[in-house]
């Protein structure tokens, strides 16, 4: 045994992501379901898992779609997807290659694979690459055979899949609110769109929930 | 082109520039710090915000249906550790059966 262990290698990264791979199967599949169940479209739906390759901006298009404007769920994920830029800054410095080399290995960051490229207290490309990889590929692939399912439906909501995308964005959403100034900032949104829901088209108060965040402002 | 397709191509668009402005743009900066703190609010604002409209919006009023104890049930099943698939199992369980019952 020696202390430096050796730099890992892309296999390593797709290694690691096994550990994690019954997230993206399931979760996959039950967009496939559900975006196919409320009329989002099965093509679509598999598109959307090859270029966005984002969780919860995909149920968010899909849920706010389903009521509201094309603008409102447009605004919902991509307001969603914010929180990468500030992720994809904290692992920028570990891509190597030129501009057009980093934007296509950038396409590996989500939620889960940055998770796993920082475990050894520094980030590494090799992990964050080869689970990407991994995960993209069972993302894509669960979501085409979801929509297989989802076409069989056909009243998603005598199931009770709202209920489902709400129960998904409230899982989601739990973690962040162990701190302070999280819960008070989610506590304004979800005032924000209880008084606003009577009053303007659907969608738009989830959009204008987004000014909550302005809550981080303050010192 | 329809809205769905509307909707992919542009946060498709919109998600890979945000991956991509880390490793492309900023190289070994960092965002200020009011920016960042920002930033980091917008995911539970905006899951929460999906969360009250997903449980109490009907059309455009506030609707308290069988909804709420699908989501409340699967909220219980969260606080009892269990998996994020299992808590949306039991709430389209729950609120399918209400509305059965109902």
């Amino acid at each position: 045994m020696t202390d430096a262990a050796p730099p890992p290698r892309i296999r390593d990264g797709v290694r690691a992501g096994l550990a994690l791979a019954p997230s993206p199967i399931l979760f996959g599949l039950s967009y496939g379901v559900l975006a196919d169940a409320s009329g989002f479209g099965s093509a679509a739906a598999v598109v959307m898992s090859a270029t966005t390759f984002a969780g919860a901006a995909q149920f968010a298009s899909v849920s706010v779609l389903s009521g509201g404007t094309v603008a409102a769920a447009i605004l919902a994920a991509v307001f969603l997807n914010a929180r990468y830029v500030a992720i994809s800054v904290t692992v920028s410095s570990i891509f190597p290659g030129g501009k057009l080399r980093r934007l296509v290995e950038s396409q590996a960051i989500v939620d889960e694979s940055w998770a796993l490229s920082g475990r050894r207290g520094s980030f590494e490309w090799p992990i964050l690459v080869g689970s990407g990889l991994l995960f993209y590929a069972l993302w894509v692939l669960s979501t085409a055979a979801g929509t297989v399912v989802g076409g069989v439906l056909d009243d998603p909501n005598a199931l009770g899949l709202d209920a489902a995308f709400a129960a998904l964005f409230l899982a989601l959403a739990l973690p962040y609110l162990r701190e302070r100034r999280a819960r008070e900032a989610a506590a304004l949104a979800a005032g924000i769109v209880l008084v606003l829901t009577p009053f303007a088209p659907a969608g738009v108060p989830i959009v204008a929930a987004a000014v909550a965040c302005l809550l981080g402002l303050r010192r | 082109m329809s809205g769905a397709w509307i909707v992919v191509t542009v946060v498709g668009a919109a998600t890979i520039a945000s991956k991509a402005a880390g490793p492309v743009l900023v190289g070994r900066r960092q965002l200020p710090a009011r920016l960042q703190a920002c930033v980091d609010l917008l995911a539970p604002v905006m899951l929460v915000a999906l969360v009250v409209t997903q449980t109490f919006a009907g059309g455009e009023e506030i609707q308290v249906d069988a909804r709420v104890l699908g989501v409340g049930a699967a909220f219980i099943a969260i606080a009892l550790r269990a998996p994020v698939i299992v808590a949306m199992a039991v709430a389209a369980l729950v609120t399918a059966l209400v509305r059965l019952a109902v």
